[in-house]
């Protein structure tokens, strides 16, 4: 039996914490995500991004809305999981009849027309049968400002940065600063 | 093992419960005060937007959790949907020891006259089942001025000219204006108004104990780090575990009152903290679970003499269902208002509270509590975009620089507006959950565009370049001001319990909350609660006979 010493035994506990440390980078078997595949994940920052644009300051996609959507669809928001699935679907499909492209592959312009007429129900077709459009964009635009103005604790606002863009100090004042 | 019975068995520890138990327990009755929430302190949350109990877009922090409580309430198609707590349409009152009154913004606001005696002030309103109180305004001004100094309210009444008859001066000094007040204040003064600071259950010096403000950005919807903000957990409820008279018995769901077959109480059943059912037997129970669990646990509470349940042989027990019509104005400004000042409103006036042309009632107008952002991405003027560059665009411009005034119409009472027991939707311990529904009265519109107006000018003699209105919606609320399930009156077939808050057909359960409120005032309910629950409590002690009721 070989002897282990202590400078193999350090090694060897390095390697395995190391290895450790990479695993919360794979989530689940699917992807980086908990709730979206991949290609969901796509559309939504494609969906979001056009919410909330990047201009001189970042926009919902770089606050990470999608990570606090992700977060909390399989928390708080689990009732809320049929609505993403079914109601992505139904706008790729939308998308596509309308455009014959995907809605992330769309320029700026097309996409806020697009995303306009889903606010106010004006698709056509068949495609929006469980719910309308609106249910669909209202509820993902409530939950992109959440995610943009809420607390990062959520997963969203990434280094405060909505805090930031509206001049919104972090109190500094000790039990002033819980935020 | 079962409960010792006890003289008085008290459910809610919010704002009447706690003063029930202080001044039963003090009157060396054996009290045992049920909460359904958690005794809760600020350190148990962060300062977050999204769980907070004024936006409660994840969760409400101090109860009710999503998880275990549901409502129904009109899908609009005819049909019936479930909500959750956090939901606007459940019109949730916080669960937790403290009630409300933990996280509230705390005004302090004390009827008018007029409020006591809506009819008389105004005659009848078709539609409405308007009547004036069983009591008067000046019954309960000594009940006010004891809610003022045990629970600790700072202002001054005689900045105020429309101010009722007050015998005595607030225990402490107002709090100064912040940068919005300070605005406010001279262009209300051109109008012709009578602005003044707005009365608060928060301590503006060192009072009872307990240190003044600091002006924390995120006050109303949260529990104050200091405990400047006055509930009955930091103050009532301390006085009744005191005396040792007094039992508080968190995270335990009541679920009906049992009433024997002579058609008295005899004590309540409910579910600990490990959710066993357990009973507690009483001598008397009294009832303050706000205006919609008060009226629920009558409702569930069926026995051989009241088969529609407790003091319900009438059918009034859950009618009448009012809160406020909230409505104002926002209005934008070239310069930065904000200040970082908490918890923002501060400054009021009453000159709309009565005696407007063409309206019944009126309301308040105030400053309104500072807006967060998440809030504030929902405050943009009509025909703006909720979204895109615009959005964007004006978060970051107005942010720093709108104001918004709003007051709470007097909602008409409409005995259709109610809430009754759904026929199947059941709770986590299998208790039959509410169904809120109904409308608001016509006359609640006229008044709020009345009040909005007057609210828009305001703004706009301070300086705003663009207002816009501000109205609710048609739909009857369940908000924070629940009032109205379980009326008082003189008349045993128009009303649920008599002037003392005893009911007429049981007179050993009594309700002391705003469900008892006959209308519900145009101002914050919160301090006419606490005074009907003192004024509840002192019929009590006065008819308690040694060791026995009557």
């Amino acid at each position: 039996m070989k002897a282990y010493t202590r400078r193999d035994f350090v090694r060897i506990s390095a390697a395995c914490t190391g290895s450790l440390l990479l695993v919360p980078g794979c989530r689940s078997k699917r992807g980086r995500w908990f709730f979206f595949t991949d290609e969901e994940a796509l559309q939504m920052g494609a969906i979001v991004e056009c919410l909330i644009p990047t201009d001189d300051f970042p926009g919902a996609k770089e606050a990470d809305v999608i990570n606090f959507m992700d977060k909390q669809l399989v928390g708080y928001y689990r009732r809320h999981q049929n609505t993403y699935r079914v109601g992505l679907t139904r706008f790729n499909e939308s998308c596509m009849q309308r455009y014959g492209k995907n809605f992330n592959e769309l320029d700026e312009e097309k996409k806020n027309i697009f995303l306009k007429l889903l606010e106010e129900n004006k698709l056509d077709g068949e495609s929006w049968k469980e719910f309308s459009s609106a249910e669909f964009f209202n509820l993902v635009l409530d939950h992109t400002m959440q995610g943009f103005y809420g607390s990062p604790r959520h997963g969203g606002n990434k280094d405060y940065i909505s805090y930031r863009m509206l001049q919104l100090d972090y109190p500094l004042i000790i039990g002033r600063n819980k935020y | 093992m079962a409960n010792k019975q006890v003289n008085a068995v008290i459910i809610g520890a919010g704002a009447g419960g706690g003063i029930v138990a202080k001044e039963l327990a003090t009157a060396g009755l054996l009290v045992v005060l049920l909460e359904r929430g958690k005794w809760q302190t600020y350190n148990d949350h962060d300062n977050d937007e999204l769980i907070s109990q004024r936006t409660s877009a994840l969760k409400c922090p101090f109860g009710p959790d999503n998880e275990k409580y549901r409502r129904v309430v009109p899908d609009g198609k005819g049909g019936w949907r479930i909500v959750l707590p956090n939901d606007w349409a459940y019109g949730n009152n916080a669960g937790c020891v403290g009630g409300g009154t933990l996280s509230y913004g705390a005004m302090a606001w004390r009827f008018m006259p007029e409020d006591f005696a809506m009819k008389t002030t105004y005659g009848t309103v078709e539609g409405s089942t308007l009547v004036d109180w069983p009591l008067s305004y000046d019954d309960l001004e000594p009940f006010y001025e004891k809610a003022e100094y045990e629970i600790g309210v700072s202002g001054d009444h005689t900045l105020n000219p429309f101010a009722p008859p007050q015998n005595k001066h607030y225990p402490m000094p107002p709090f100064p204006y912040n940068r919005e007040g300070k605005m406010l204040e001279p262009a209300a003064r051109k109008l012709g108004l009578h602005p003044f600071p707005i009365p608060m259950l928060r301590n503006s010096v060192f009072y009872n104990g307990r240190p003044p403000c600091i002006h924390m950005r995120t006050c109303i919807g949260y529990a104050c780090p200091v405990n400047a903000k006055a509930g009955s957990q930091n103050t009532v409820i301390p006085v009744a575990l005191k005396t040792g008279n007094c039992q508080v018995k968190s995270e335990c769901k009541v679920s009906e009152i049992i009433v024997d077959e002579k058609g008295r109480a005899r004590g309540i059943n409910y579910f600990d903290q490990q959710d066993n059912p357990k009973t507690q037997a009483a001598d008397l129970v009294v009832v303050c679970a706000s205006a919609t669990e008060t009226a629920r646990l009558l409702l569930n509470s069926k026995s051989v003499l009241f088969p529609d349940g407790a003091g319900n042989n009438n059918g009034w027990v859950g009618h009448n269902l009012q809160d406020h019509a909230y409505c104002g104005a926002v209005g934008l400004f070239e310069e930065e208002v904000y200040d970082d000042a908490g918890p923002g409103a501060c400054i009021a006036v009453n000159d709309f509270n009565h005696h407007n042309a063409e309206i019944v009632g009126g309301g308040l107008l105030a400053n309104e509590f500072i807006r967060q952002p998440y809030l504030f991405s929902g405050i943009r003027p009509p025909g703006n975009a909720r979204w895109g560059k615009e959005h964007k665009d004006f978060q970051r411009e107005y942010f720093k620089k709108h104001i918004s005034v709003v007051g709470p119409i007097q909602e008409m009472p409409v005995f259709e507006n109610q809430v009754a027991i759904d026929p199947s939707v059941r709770d986590y311990w299998g208790i039959p959950v509410l169904r809120v529904s109904g409308f608001r009265h016509p006359k609640d519109f006229e008044g709020c565009n009345f009040l909005a107006s007057k609210a828009e000018q305001w703004l706009k003699e301070t300086g705003a370049h663009t207002t816009w209105k501000v109205i609710p919606g048609q739909r009857a609320g369940a908000g924070q001001h629940q009032a109205g399930t379980c009326r008082m009156g003189n008349d045993p077939k128009t009303s649920v319990t008599n002037r003392y808050g005893q009911l007429h057909e049981i007179d050993n359960l009594f309700i002391a909350d705003g469900s008892l409120h006959v209308t519900n005032g145009g101002f914050n309910p919160a301090l006419t609660i606490m005074a009907l629950s003192y004024w509840v409590s002192d019929f009590i002690k006065k008819e308690w006979k040694g060791t026995r009721f009557k």
